[in-house]
């Protein structure tokens, strides 16, 4: 096991850095404190695994880098080299739309058709938003950007069905190719399997890091599965009571001795 | 060994506070009012005699009846539409999850609060001053009520959403308008529909009442009638009222179960 004190996330320039956070504190109002002062950065075109056992804080670390958490405070945070720190709403906005991200419930509005729910990640790009509320009114070559996209994930079959009547991996892979349809530089998944069983897990998996490679996205995803993040990550960053203990290349560590150290005690 | 509980339940001495007060308040309530047995049964022949002069109906007065009920309902509806086409835009100032700012949300309830609050036969008597007697002021009333009404469900039904997909297209950099867009207005489309039926329904009965004023429609035949003694036309509106609101009424549960039986 690496020591917690030695381990700081890898020093980057913040121009090479597809996401970068200095000194990422959180405390709840209720006093628990959740990170101090931790450092995080994530290279262009990395695809990093975050992992950690329940409750270590994988998701709100995630989160609160890009300033989703209005309780945490950092000296400062750098998307593609553009500060996250003392910036207006509007321009929050304009950098979020270059990070795709899929959920780990896939968030799908369950109303509208897989096709709509692809349609809306053309939010990022395509401003003022009006032709991409639904599909029906969106200009020809969203329409057909976004069957492309479904035929990848194997939806197309289903582009006018309604997002709430399809299955829990089909809502998932729904999920991606909106995602996907952002043509984000940065795509962050969290937990984006935990929902599925392992052979879907392992599915929604391979052709997620297979999508976000074909379009050199820098990809970052929170994983419970372990193997999942020797396989499909460059490097991995280990999180343990509120610090990042661990930060290695992927090649570095196998799955079992990882489950060691951040496996759950009750997993099988 | 512990002992029995009392049978009886007990009471805090605040609730027997609130008790004493609350009966008080109703006691010297009905003697504000000079509310009497003996004066109800009193009126009791006086009830039949007039329940007899309205029979036989006026069944001669029923195709000009329909014409005025034909205006009451098209008031309602004119009156529903211009609230409903208010109310949604209302929603994106009004809901917590899509306002702007809390001072915003809490000035635009304040406004629907004040519509609500304020009686639609008030809302008709002003609008009798500014645009005439007619259904027009009808029509302007119900939708006044209408916003009071909608924008206030609209708004409660857009905070129940789900707020995933609405995280979802705000981390995609959506704006407020691209949330309420893609995600509130598909998602509570079922709920925002069976409040404006419910709308429809209470303006039909308000737009009956709203003629008494001046505002046009089947009321005002209700007045004259009332006012020259005409109980056998009186009878005959009454019974054609009652037809269209249990109608409306019917057929907004009919569209409602469909709309709720598809989701």
């Amino acid at each position: 096991m690496v020591s917690s004190a030695e381990v700081t996330s890898r020093s980057l320039k913040a121009n090479d850095c597809a996401l970068q956070v200095k000194a990422l504190s959180l405390t709840f109002a209720n006093g628990v404190e959740i990170f101090d002062r931790i450092d995080f950065s994530v290279g262009d075109g990395e695809r990093v695994a975050i992992i950690g056992r329940n409750g270590a804080g994988k998701s709100t670390l995630l989160r609160a880098s890009l300033g989703m958490i209005p309780q945490s405070k950092s000296e400062g945070a750098w998307l593609y080299g553009e500060p996250m720190h003392n910036i207006s709403g509007r321009k929050r906005r304009q950098l979020l739309r270059q990070v795709g991200f899929v959920h780990q419930k896939h968030n799908l509005v369950p109303r509208a058709s897989a096709l709509t729910n692809v349609v809306h990640g053309a939010l990022a790009r395509h401003r003022p938003g009006v032709r991409v509320w639904s599909q029906a009114f969106a200009p020809s070559h969203l329409r057909v950007e976004a069957m492309q996209l479904l035929e990848r994930v194997g939806l197309s079959d289903h582009a006018l069905n309604r997002a709430s009547a399809l299955s829990g991996g089909q809502s998932q892979r729904c999920a991606i190719a909106r995602a996907l349809m952002q043509r984000p530089r940065l795509v962050i998944a969290d937990e984006p399997v935990a929902s599925l069983d392992p052979v879907a897990g392992e599915e929604i998996m391979d052709l997620f890091s297979r999508l976000v490679v074909e379009q050199n996205s820098t990809l970052i995803f929170v994983s419970h599965h372990l193997s999942h993040a020797v396989r499909y990550a460059d490097r991995i960053l280990g999180v343990r009571d509120g610090r990042i203990e661990l930060d290695c290349d992927a090649d570095a560590k196998s799955t079992e001795e990882l489950e060691r150290i951040y496996g759950d005690e009750d997993d099988d | 060994m512990t002992s029995t509980p009392s049978r009886l339940p007990t009471f805090s001495s605040t609730t027997f506070v609130f008790g004493v007060a609350g009966l008080a308040l109703l006691i010297t309530s009905f003697n504000a009012i000079n509310f009497d047995l003996e004066t109800l049964i009193e009126g009791g022949p006086r009830l039949a005699r007039l329940l007899g002069q309205m029979w036989p109906l006026n069944l001669d007065a029923v195709p000009r009846l329909l014409d005025s009920l034909w205006i009451t309902f098209l008031m309602a509806i004119c009156g529903t539409s211009l609230g409903i086409v208010i109310s949604l835009p209302l929603v994106l100032f009004a809901a917590r999850n899509l306002t702007p700012h809390p001072m915003v949300r809490f000035a635009v309830r304040g406004f629907i609060s004040f519509c609500r609050t304020v009686p639609d036969l008030i809302w008709a008597l002003v609008f009798v001053i500014v645009v005439g007697l007619g259904p027009v002021a009808g029509a302007l009333a119900i939708m006044m009520d209408s916003i009071g009404f909608l924008g206030k469900f609209f708004a409660e039904a857009s905070e129940e959403q789900d707020a995933g997909p609405q995280e979802a297209v705000k981390a995609m950099g959506g704006s407020r308008l691209d949330v309420a867009m893609t995600v509130v207005l598909p998602s509570a489309a079922p709920s925002f529909t069976s409040d404006a039926l419910f709308a429809m329904e209470k303006a039909v009965r308000a737009s009956v009442i709203l003629g008494l004023v001046g505002a046009g429609g089947i009321g005002m035949e209700l007045k004259v009638a009332m006012d020259l003694f005409q109980y056998e036309t009186a009878a005959m509106v009454i019974l054609l009222i009652f037809c269209l609101v249990v109608t409306v009424e019917q057929v907004s549960n009919r569209l409602r179960g469909m709309i709720f039986g598809r989701q």
